[in-house]
């Protein structure tokens, strides 16, 4: 294929994809209105129903919980498939060569980096403990909670030593974790529907107090055992992929 | 369509929650404007960027941006999500993977 005849079919292609996209422009709805009727309804009847007044999360774990169950097997397989292949990969590599370089701190780290990774690794577990936590009350939930929580252990890196990180978060515990938070939200489904209702269905005590911690029956808990699941997959994620970088650092011989 | 939805259609209330802004609209709407302008500036710097490691940093940057305008449009959860992926999650990982990648050519 010749350079020219390449220009002239992105030229046409760009030129179909503009008219489609600008064709497509001028139907959509007007700037801030929003059309459909299901967030609507959807805002004035949670509440009542659910008892949680984070209304985000009683659509993401009670309305549509069966698509949240897929989203979260997503995160999970793909955690699956990293560390399936990066163990592997390290086991063949790996050989009898020694391991020191995983005392190594980061390279580059200056002990400005260090305090403040250090002084931050509180707070931000905290903060990802409350998300997970609050995601019936308020805008959070346990993907971002998860998420959260798992930054506090890539700080610890940061403030120490790939030692220290493996130290808190060994690779077996986090393994365990992640399948406990998946299988748990998977099992209050099925729960539900033991005790005789649909798949998800809430089954647990709604509380009184809308907007209590207490309160949303399973939406509560399934946003926990999501929370653990996302930070036990990030932190296998970051994890694998820290130690294949010493690995090759070790390797190379640089530092 | 439940009992509560039906008897607040029957009473002719409006169906949309809307939640008044504490500041003039204007200024609202000046804020929002600001964000766009500056959420696009951002791409832009994103795309126009060529060296991995500051485009990574970029990427990063553009992610608090994006979350900032989230927030503006009154969507404080997608603004958590877009913070922890956006502006920490993603970049992690590019970081990581970059490092690797620039080992194994050394």
């Amino acid at each position: 294929m010749t350079p020219a005849l390449r220009r002239g079919m992105f030229l046409v292609g760009i030129a179909g994809f503009l008219a489609f996209y600008l064709w497509g422009l001028t139907r959509l709805p007007g700037f801030g209105r929003y059309p459909g009727p299901y967030g609507f309804v959807v805002n004035r009847i949670a509440v009542g129903q659910t008892n949680a007044t984070g209304v985000v999360s009683a659509v993401n774990f009670e309305y549509r919980g069966f698509d949240t169950v897929g989203e979260e097997f997503i995160l999970f397989a793909a955690a699956t498939g990293v560390a399936t292949v990066l163990r592997r990969l390290r086991d063949e590599q790996e050989g009898g060569r020694s391991r020191a370089a995983f005392g190594e701190s980061p390279s580059g780290t200056t002990d400005a980096i260090r305090l403040a990774s250090l002084v931050f690794v509180g707070p931000v577990a905290l903060f990802g403990w409350f998300l997970a936590s609050h995601a019936q009350t308020s805008p959070s939930g346990g993907f971002q909670g998860g998420v959260v929580l798992a930054t506090a252990f890539v700080l610890i890196y940061l403030a120490g030593q790939f030692l220290a990180f493996r130290r808190v978060s060994p690779a077996d515990l986090i393994d365990s974790v992640g399948a406990v938070g998946a299988a748990g939200f998977a099992a209050i489904g099925l729960t539900a529907v033991v005790l005789g209702f649909a798949y998800l269905y809430n089954f647990l005590p709604l509380g009184t107090v809308p907007g209590a911690v207490s309160s949303s029956g399973t939406i509560a808990l399934i946003s926990f055992f999501v929370g653990i699941e996302v930070a036990a997959a990030f932190i296998l994620i970051v994890g694998e992929l820290v130690e294949q970088t010493l690995l090759v650092r070790a390797e190379g011989g640089d530092k | 369509m439940t009992p509560q939805v039906a008897d607040a259609l029957a009473a002719g209330q409006p169906m949309a929650v809307v939640t008044p802004y504490t500041v003039q609209p204007a200024l609202m709407d000046a804020l929002q404007v600001v964000l766009l302008i500056l959420v696009a500036a951002g791409a832009t710097v994103v795309a126009l960027t060529r060296v991995p490691v500051r485009q990574t940093v970029a990427l990063s940057a553009y992610g608090l941006l994006l979350a900032v305008l989230f927030l503006a449009f009154q969507a404080p959860d997608v603004t958590l999500s877009e913070l922890v992926v956006g502006a920490v999650a993603l970049p992690i990982l590019l970081l990581l993977a970059l490092t690797r990648v620039r080992r194994r050519e050394k």
